[in-house]
């Protein structure tokens, strides 16, 4: 049997159309959720199986949402701004009674007691969840193929990583699995993956969006962001999750924005006098050519709509790379220690004389490579006599990199910079030497740090013929800057 | 007690302390000692994937009123992580403070006015319980154990004494004074038994004027007798590996309560390596001034400031820590005691009524202050005898009665007239001449051989200082 190697769709030109269109259906009557529910569940139908985007499909609970959806609907009742809309969940936010896996053996069959925050939000709006996607384990990859679950495949071709670590959500917008989708991004997680797969992805502000209810990696980088297919419809996902969460201490307390104005304000009026700078770092060595090509399209556009370009340096990001990984692995190696075989998920006691045993035992089988590897990093860089030179150090690094960023934001409103150095490579490619593959978050890791918003938005595509994104960087609280930038790029395509 | 062959003991104590909040430190789950076993969890206290912790703000400020209360520094902090992995530590770590502590460098008064330093009183977490089922009873030997939650993410304050307790007894001194100050912030309800206070001990001996010798660690010490029983059994140790000429290792040890000894748990070098980092997911606590100052302002009188106002209103005739005023300020009777000085009567003899008559805080409850004073201003004038005086109080208490005048009177107690005293004592010498020889003779003892006949004469109403006076005057001494 020869597989297809291709399933990607483009929503622009026929059904289901982008999310926007079809809330404004469903909340209008002109189409019914349940409907638009299936024209998704058809397309999972048919390459789900090639694709591999899920860990699980809600097929009963999407559908009973659904018809809640248009029973309101038919009662006069307005289902809420994302009303109908499939969604994809990234498969390390929890959802009450629906098996959480984070892609590891050691959570497979753990049922959350809880929603996560975005996910009751989305609900609250008139989402329909259609399934948890595969990601890189605990979402530390970036290629997905660190999934206990095997890997997914992008859906522009399939002998091609979608990215990752969200590399189901983003492939399950591609492939028209479903209209948008939540991921993860601790050093590119979102971003990455979209810009691979061809679509939208955004990292908030650090704190806009509640973490509760997300497995934590690295907290003090991770953020939950939104996949779709257009600028618009990031904006209105966003939008639909984004403000203070009593439950996450680090949420900010702020009303959330209004970003789907400055969309559209951003494709009706252009970007005029907005200050673009290039960063100097990240656009020459590193990326290849067809990259570098695509920066120079989506810089003429945000020049030709009226916005003012240089050049700006911004030394830090250099040391980006080693800051992360440190702070990630340190953060990693703490947050993953619960998961010791006592209350949840698997448990290894089998040839165990003790607790200490059962617990050694469970974490050796129940984590994959890249996860060990990252716990002994981070074990290794908190020890007593290491932490100094090792995460302490990052920390100050860190410092560094927001004073950089803040002094470059003194000169221009936004930054700009290609998402991933390549387009998506070939499964396998970059397995064998870890740190090839820890080099393709160069780009995204910066905002990480800072904790700054990022978008990645899709222009053209490279020599091979595979999406190509270019990311747009802004100080704290700039989404609607950088979603009204990122507009004017898209107009382009 | 003094070590032997002048050993000095040299001893510095870390109280774990329950906050006597209502709800767990960062979630709502009720902190509640007894209840049936994991009933009291949540996502967050049992640190379940994707939950985060939420700041408890009242227990922020019962850890600033310890602070206060032990005259530290309230400073603004952070929370680390202190992470080992344990089966009855939900996250494998625990949310603890680190080098930059809620409160620093204070001091605890024992009632002697030795002053004990404080270096910190910080804020972390609790653990949950685990019960190890099996002979040993502890978690190596277990044939299984069992884990209740519900004390997961009980807030705790940890005061961390500096190593100046020299005995074993100003140690006991120390937990019992900060037992009384805890309680009196209202932060905790300070009970040992139920685990709301807990001590470790760090044990060292030394020749005095030397450096600090090597200290162990013990741990278990559930209550005041364990504390200073453990002391001295694990001074007593030290020495006597000193004395042998061997070298004392640093370790952490268990004090086992049945057979009175310490045992090794894990040396330093065996010691976790706990790899504090600052906890993301909580952000720091920086209490403004005006926070800090309303806290201190509304913190009550401390049991030391309690017992110097006893001794002031004793006329400084009673020490602070003498017997009489600890045990009052103990019971809480010192309102009693001021409320009757500022009802006109004597400081003096007020505290030595409620130290030794009225004694609990129960008896104290059942009695009228302005009474209470009207009987000492009674007894002061010579209206009443000590012994009727007593027997008025007493009555007083159990019929909560408050005019001792009527009492005094339905009991036919009155003051006996001087002139009738004169001739009672007359009578008494003269019926009994041989004891009044010895009397003059210098034998006072025999005085009380004459209050003794004079009381019984007068049927109890004779005032036996009045008679001790006269017998005296007429013995020329």
């Amino acid at each position: 049997m020869s597989a297809p190697t291709r399933t990607v769709v483009t929503v622009s030109t026929g059904d289901p159309g982008t999310a926007a269109n079809i809330a404004a259906d469903v909340r209008a009557g002109r189409r019914t959720a349940v409907d638009v529910l299936a024209q998704h569940f058809a397309r999972i139908d048919a390459h789900e199986g090639d694709v591999h985007a899920f860990n699980l499909v809600l097929r009963q609970q999407a559908g009973e949402q659904a018809a809640t959806v248009d029973a309101a609907v038919a009662a006069g009742i307005d289902p809420g701004p994302l009303a109908g809309i499939p969604v994809a969940l990234k498969d390390n936010l929890c959802t009450r009674g629906i098996e959480t896996t984070c892609s590891s053996r050691i959570l497979e069959g753990w049922k959350p007691p809880y929603s996560a925050t975005v996910v009751q939000r989305l609900a609250a709006a008139g989402a329909v969840a259609v399934g948890k996607t595969n990601l890189d384990e605990f979402a530390m990859g970036s290629s997905t193929e660190n999934s206990a679950f095997g890997p997914t495949r992008n859906p522009h071709d399939h002998t091609k990583v979608p990215g990752g670590s969200s590399g189901g959500s983003a492939a399950a917008v591609a492939a028209g699995f479903a209209s948008i989708a939540l991921g993860s991004d601790t050093g590119g997680s979102i971003r990455q993956p979209a810009s691979l797969c061809g679509i939208v992805g955004m990292k908030p502000t650090y704190g806009l969006v509640s973490r509760y209810g997300l497995v934590a990696y690295a907290s003090s980088l991770d953020q939950i962001g939104p996949f779709a297919h257009t600028v618009e419809d990031a904006a209105l996902l966003l939008e639909n999750i984004a403000g203070h969460d009593p439950a996450d201490s680090t949420s900010i307390d702020a009303p959330p924005p209004s970003l789907v104005a400055a969309v559209r304000r951003g494709r009706a009026d252009g970007v005029p006098g907005l200050r673009v700078g290039i960063v100097e770092e990240l656009s020459g060595e590193g990326m290849s050519s067809d990259v570098l090509a695509r920066l120079d399209v989506a810089v003429d556009r945000l020049r030709t709509a009226g916005a003012t370009v240089g050049h700006v340096s911004v030394e830090s990001t250099k040391l980006c790379l080693s800051a992360y990984y440190l702070i990630a692995p340190a953060e990693a190696s703490s947050n993953l220690s619960r998961y010791d075989g006592v209350r949840y998920g698997l448990r290894v006691s089998q040839g165990a004389a003790n607790v200490e045993e059962m617990m050694a035992n469970t974490r050796a089988a129940g984590f994959g490579a890249e996860v060990k590897r990252r716990i002994m990093l981070g074990t290794y860089a908190l020890s007593a006599g290491y932490y100094d030179a090792y995460y302490g150090q990052a920390q100050k690094v860190r410092t560094l990199i927001i004073e950089d960023f803040r002094r470059a934001y003194q000169q221009f409103d936004v930054l700009i910079t290609p998402t991933s150095p390549t387009t998506a490579f070939s499964f396998g490619d970059k397995t064998a030497d870890p740190f090839t593959m820890y080099l393709t978050d160069v780009c995204t890791i910066p905002s990480n740090l800072a904790g700054d918003p990022a978008i990645s938005v899709p222009c053209g595509v490279g020599d091979d013929g595979m999406p190509i994104g270019v990311q747009l960087l802004g100080p704290a609280l700039s989404e609607a800057v950088l979603l009204g930038a990122a507009a004017v790029i898209e107009k382009g395509n | 007690m003094a070590l032997k062959n002048g050993w000095e003991l040299v001893v510095g104590l870390e109280v774990h302390c329950e906050l006597a909040t209502n709800t767990k430190i960062f979630c709502s789950c009720a902190n509640q000692f007894g209840d049936e076993p994991n009933t009291n969890i949540c996502p967050v206290c049992l640190g379940l994937p994707g939950s985060l912790p939420v700041l408890n703000h009242m227990a922020v400020e019962f850890a600033m009123r310890i602070g206060s209360a032990l005259h530290c520094r309230v400073e603004p902090s952070i929370f680390h992580r202190k992470n080992y992995f344990y089966p009855d530590m939900p996250k494998d770590y625990q949310v603890s403070q680190n080098d930059e502590p809620i409160n620093v460098d204070g001091y605890l008064e024992l009632p002697d006015g030795f002053r004990v330093g404080i270096e910190r009183a910080h804020m972390e977490e609790d653990t949950g319980k685990t019960q190890h089922m099996g002979s040993s009873g502890r978690i190596h030997g277990a044939n299984y154990s069992l884990v209740d939650y519900n004390r997961a993410g009980v807030p705790l304050v940890e005061i961390v004494s500096r190593p100046d307790i020299r005995t074993a007894e100003q140690a006991k001194a120390y937990v019992a004074e900060l037992r009384s100050i805890l309680v009196a912030t209202g932060a905790s309800n300070g009970k040992m038994e139920e685990g709301s206070l807990r001590v470790d001990a760090n044990v060292s001996v030394r020749q005095p004027g030397h450096e600090y010798g090597t200290r162990c660690e013990i741990k278990n010490l559930n209550s005041l007798r364990s504390l200073t029983r453990a002391i001295e059994y694990e001074a007593n140790r030290q020495i006597d590996l000193r004395e042998a000429g061997e070298r004392i290792v640093q370790e952490t040890r268990h004090w086992n309560e049945e057979d009175g000894r310490t045992s090794s748990m894990r040396s330093k070098e065996e010691a976790m390596d706990y790899r504090y980092f600052p906890e993301p997911d909580l952000v720091p606590i920086a209490p403004s001034a005006e926070w800090v100052a309303a806290v201190r302002d509304a913190l009550p009188l401390m049991p030391a400031d309690r017992r110097r106002l006893l001794s002031e209103a004793t006329g400084g005739e009673l020490a602070p820590g003498s017997d009489p005023i600890v045990t009052i300020v103990d019971q809480g009777l010192d309102a009693l005691v001021l409320g009757a000085v500022a009802h006109g009567g004597d400081g003096r003899r007020a505290v030595n009524r409620v130290a030794n008559e009225v004694v609990t805080a129960e008896q104290g409850a059942r009695l009228n202050i302005a009474g209470f004073a009207a009987l000492l201003v009674m007894e002061a004038q010579a209206k009443l005898t000590s012994t009727q005086a007593k027997a008025v109080l007493v009555e007083m208490m159990e019929t909560q009665a408050s005019d001792p005048a009527a009492i005094a009177t339905a009991r036919g107690f009155q003051a006996m007239d001087s002139g009738v005293a004169e001739t009672l004592v007359d009578e008494l010498i003269a019926a009994h001449p041989a004891e009044f020889e010895r009397l003059r003779a210098g034998d006072t003892k025999v005085a009380g051989f004459f209050v003794g006949a004079a009381m019984k004469a007068s049927g109890g109403k004779a005032d036996g200082k009045l008679v001790t006076g006269l017998l005296r005057q007429r013995a020329g001494l």
